[in-house]
């Protein structure tokens, strides 16, 4: 079997494993260390829902073998929660906007909102769609999502303004 | 686990990259990822090694020099998209990459990686033709330089040996102000293109095209140049008649029906495209149609 020690960070904690080289980042994270809010759609780059932050960008967990994770940052869905356990801006907005039914894309959508507002943190509701073509969800039809987003970029300017 | 097993292979220099190509078998070159990592997963792709260019030194970045600019094949389409240097000598480099994909796509995808997978509704590789670009291919027996045309050999298949890696891409610049546009129609932004059309027009002050590139995407196994168009409208005085009468030239091409469209449908879509990139082209040189 063809493995190869690595070491990564995941949500400021450093983790190292031995991994087979055929191991996604997503199966890594899912798998060896339990961080399941990342979810598993389609595996092979279509449906958005398994998406993180690499080195702050985002990135498809199933497109990404773990060992080319080697020595860079995660940030999954789970390092978006502040330490006290509430919700983070964006994640509260979903809950307020209905920005989510079954959940199951909502990971992904959250953290390719987080890497959209901190780049563009005024977007307009055409910005937040092109955003967000990248995921697909099967229940909300978009609306709440693209409600949450701007209320939470609203949220976050009027933060950042106080 | 979707791929099939492999031995994964993260080589720090060129040199060290091309001897290990040169010496294993059954070995695949990876980049971004974003096209061959999907292709492995569905077990197209099988192969016994991996050689990651990710840690190679001096394969990415952007320099103008000469007339030319030289992007590191493993530029990321992000990079490139927000790159000053892209946006003010090649701006069809960065229009065509807004239809690349979606953003988590283009963060890892590469313009090497596109070029190498030559997807036949790829924008990269049509902005590759209309600029007829230079392919840099590295071997352990040395470089040698391919013009793209000679590059895109067939469906889904370059001049690129399995012991070779794409190392830069050289496109020879338009002069400053010219005319640029890439329309494309998809059913969905980041899907594959149906058919797009990338344009370069370079006008004299009394409009007159002093030269005219255009190519067209996803209605052939690669990116078709549209000869017989470029020469309609060289010398010409630029006007919505002139335009016409290019756009309606590319009507001879002869491209595939399937489940997305039917041949008959991109031919009228590639009419449609090439009249809206001549029209956008002008517009960039101050001309209205």
């Amino acid at each position: 079997m063809a493995t190869r020690s690595i070491s990564l960070t995941v949500n400021g904690q450093r983790y190292e494993r031995e991994v087979e080289s055929r191991l996604s980042l997503a199966d890594l994270l899912r798998h060896e260390l339990a961080l399941t809010g990342t979810h598993v759609g389609c595996e092979h780059g279509v449906c958005g829902a398994c998406t993180v932050l690499i080195d702050g960008r985002t990135a498809r967990s199933c497109l990404t073998f773990a060992v080319q994770a080697d020595g860079c940052e995660v940030t999954t869905v789970e390092g978006l929660t502040p330490a006290t356990g509430e919700l983070n801006v964006l994640q509260q907005a979903f809950q307020d906007q209905h920005g989510l039914q079954c959940g199951f894309c909502t990971p992904g959508i959250l953290m390719t909102l987080t890497e959209l507002l901190r780049d563009n943190p005024d977007p307009t509701e055409s910005e937040v769609r092109d955003g967000l073509t990248g995921n697909l969800c099967r229940c909300t039809g978009y609306a709440g999502i693209v409600s949450a987003a701007l209320e939470a970029a609203r949220r976050l300017r009027a933060q950042q303004g106080s | 686990m979707k791929p099939a097993p492999f031995k994964y292979h993260a080589p720090r220099s060129i040199e060290e990259a091309a001897t290990l190509l040169a010496s294993l078998d059954n070995a695949k070159v990876l980049a971004g990822g974003q096209s061959l990592v999907p292709m492995m997963n569905f077990r197209y792709v099988i192969v016994d090694h991996i050689v990651d260019l990710a840690k190679v030194e001096g394969l990415a970045g952007i320099r103008v020099d000469g007339g030319k600019m030289r992007i590191g094949a493993m530029t990321r389409q992000r990079d490139l998209e927000f790159s000053p240097e892209v946006a003010k000598h090649c701006p069809l480099l960065r229009e065509a990459l807004c239809h690349v994909g979606h953003r988590q796509t283009r963060n890892r995808g590469t313009i090497g990686g596109s070029l190498a997978h030559a997807d036949p509704a790829a924008e990269q590789p049509t902005v590759c033709a209309v600029h007829d670009a230079v392919i840099e291919i590295t071997s352990a027996g040395g470089r040698r330089r391919v013009s793209f045309a000679e590059f895109a050999v067939a469906f889904m298949t370059t001049a690129v040996e399995s012991n070779e890696i794409i190392t830069a891409i050289e496109i020879p610049l338009w002069p400053a102000g010219h005319g640029y546009s890439f329309h494309e129609f998809a059913r969905r932004r980041g899907d594959f293109a149906i058919v797009g059309a990338a344009v370069l027009l370079d006008l004299a002050r009394d409009r007159t095209v002093r030269r005219a590139s255009l190519a067209l995407c996803g209605v052939g196994t690669g990116p078709l140049r549209m000869a017989e168009a470029e020469r309609m409208l060289t010398g010409k005085r630029f006007d919505r008649a002139v335009a016409q009468a290019a756009a309606a030239a590319v009507k001879t091409i002869t491209p595939v029906s399937d489940i997305h469209a039917s041949a008959d449908y991109r031919r009228h879509l590639a009419e449609v495209q090439v009249f809206r990139a001549l029209r956008d082209a002008a517009l960039r040189c101050g001309v209205r149609i």
